[in-house]
């Protein structure tokens, strides 16, 4: 009877799961659809509360997971709560670690409770318990160096390590070593133990060794890939045990995150495949570079006096509004724009910042209605129409060498056209290159115009112009 | 035998389920929706509970009881930071019109 309860249990919160991801993906439920699938995991973590081992286990058992849970929940809540729309990022990739470590430490308990009973491995369930740890570990330390970069506490310069591919490859391989070994040790617990051993090594060096040679601006494919494994390991973790609500959410989420991740990869033209085993820097010749102008820059007054006179204005933001957090100022400005009868507009492309959807999050910090963001396809039409065109802290996303050089490492990734607008501001801290190294001939144009500095205190600048008016 | 290839019939059902689930998501809900399915993947408190229990019951698994009660710390912080945190952006998304809420 206990199982039937339990099953049917399970199977309502894996519903609540599928119902919640489908509404997440719609602009209008998606607060309700994450609100559902938090019911689903209540409903799972109580159900797993009645069956049948942690009922055996008794009192003691029940104190410890209570005491567990708690301290993670309280953790877990008060990140939440004190974390700055900025770090989101960040704060995102450490939540995914701290799944991916869980699901590897699940796996580790399973084997060591095995091990005390002097249960024999068995191939499948050995081979799925290898794999919870192998993605496990690959998803935590991934995470972790994820963390480090977005934060810009460790890897700040970009990291390269020399036969990469073939470490990686070596690294794979000894660890896929390790499962066999292990799953067929039989009563050998000797060699089970090296083999659990080498997979949990050679995967949690694997997963620094792949991240942290990946440059910033090709995180937000990185997150939703690590995001992807995490979910994985959650998966073969349930095989590993048994458990069916593991098994379905935990694939849920890795496929939905390889979507992503596919939906990432597009937005830039590139493979996951040369976003993991490629070398981006190395070919990296200077390209367009030798136009020798040099770009032209203006004053914020004289800024102030373009912007008046313009009726329509679309703001292009980057990972730079994030740096300064500009997004309030920007927003303020848009007002001013609006009540001075100019038509306002955000053009976002799909890998502006540092996960996906990054720039979205921010500006609905300050209050900009999503009606007034629209994708690169939904711009690009009208960007001959407009009359000013601001870049805000985006270089990459706007390189009209992706359309007209063949010769540039951007070449074929789909941009935002800013140089079709009338006039162009670029809003940018110094006058280097973006993240790629590529040098950007927008800058040069002839409808461009460079305003040099912090953007936020250039946007208020701005601002202050429209208010003295 | 029959259980295992059940669930191995689950997981690539709920794999290609995944897949129809996310096609034409906007792209303004990307983050949200990877930090929703992001506390999803905190499913895995469920094992480390069952995990822990079983360590509790054995004769002396107390390798087996650290990593679960660990496995169920850093689960529960995936969880409920996630979707509180995810919950915190959606509520940011606005219409039009609703500047006062």
């Amino acid at each position: 009877m206990r199982d039937v309860i339990v099953t049917v249990l399970y199977m309502v919160s894996a519903v609540l799961f599928i119902r919640g991801i489908k509404l997440l993906g719609k602009a209008d439920t998606a607060r309700k659809g994450n609100g559902l699938s938090a019911v689903g995991m209540l409903i799972a973590v109580i159900t797993v509360l009645f069956e049948k081992q942690v009922v055996a286990a008794g009192l003691n058992s029940y104190l410890l997971i209570a005491a567990a849970a708690a301290a993670g929940g309280i953790i877990g809540a008060v990140w939440a709560k004190k974390v700055e729309m900025t770090g989101m990022p960040q704060l995102v990739a450490l939540f995914n670690g701290f799944g991916g470590l869980s699901s590897l430490l699940v796996a580790l308990a399973q084997y060591a409770n095995a091990r005390t009973v002097g249960a024999d491995a068995v191939p499948f369930e050995g081979i799925t318990l290898g794999l919870t740890v192998a993605i496990g570990a690959i998803a935590f330390t991934g995470s972790v160096v994820a963390w480090g970069k977005l934060s810009g506490r460790l890897f700040k310069k970009s990291v390269t390590i020399p036969a990469k591919n073939a470490l990686n490859a070596v690294l794979a391989t000894a660890g896929l070593a390790g499962i066999c070994l292990y799953a067929f040790s039989g009563s050998n617990e000797t060699l089970g133990l090296i083999g659990i051993l080498a997979v949990t090594a050679a995967y949690l060096i694997l997963g620094f060794t792949m991240v942290v040679t990946i440059g910033g601006g090709d995180m937000p494919v990185i997150i939703s890939l690590l995001n992807a494994f995490s979910g994985l390991a959650a998966a073969f973790a349930g095989l590993a045990i048994s458990n069916s609500v593991l098994v379905v959410s935990g694939c849920l989420v890795g496929t939905s995150g390889l979507i992503l991740t596919l939906i990432m990869c597009k937005a830039m033209n590139r493979t996951l495949y040369s976003l993991l085993f490629g070398s981006f820097g190395a070919s990296k010749s200077k390209g367009a570079a030798g136009s020798g102008k040099e770009p032209k820059s203006m004053s914020v007054e004289d800024a102030y006096l373009i912007l008046e006179a313009a009726s329509s204005v679309v703001f292009i933001p980057g990972y730079g509004m994030a740096v300064a957090q500009a997004q309030h100022a920007v927003k303020e400005l848009a007002d001013k724009l609006e009540a001075n009868g100019a038509e306002v507009s955000f053009a976002i492309h799909p890998v502006a910042g540092r996960m996906p959807g990054h720039m979205n999050v921010l500006l609905a910090e300050a209050n900009v209605p999503y009606e007034q963001l629209k994708t690169a396809d939904e711009m690009n039409p009208q960007m001959p129409n407009t009359d000013v065109a601001i870049v805000i802290g985006a270089n990459d996303v706007v390189n009209p060498a992706a359309q007209n050089d063949e010769s540039s490492p951007l070449y074929g990734m789909p941009i935002i056209n800013a140089y079709e607008a009338r006039t162009v501001f670029v809003l940018k801290r110094g006058k280097g290159a973006g993240f790629s190294g590529v040098e950007n001939p927008l800058f040069t144009n002839d409808n461009t115009v460079m305003i040099y500095g912090d953007a936020k205190q250039t946007v208020s600048a701005l601002v202050g112009e429209f208010e003295d008016s | 035998m029959g259980e295992i290839m059940l669930l191995i019939f689950v997981f690539v059902i709920s794999g290609f389920l995944g897949v129809e689930l996310i096609s034409k998501v906007p792209s303004q809900l990307h983050t949200p929706l990877m930090s929703g399915t992001n506390a999803i993947s905190g499913i895995t408190v469920v094992g480390a509970m069952s995990a822990t229990a079983v360590a509790v019951l054995s004769p002396s698994s107390i390798i087996g009881t650290v990593f679960g009660v660990a496995a169920i710390v850093l689960a529960t912080i995936n969880v409920v930071g996630g979707y509180l945190v995810t919950d915190r952006m959606l509520g940011m998304f606005k219409k039009k019109g609703d500047h006062n809420k």
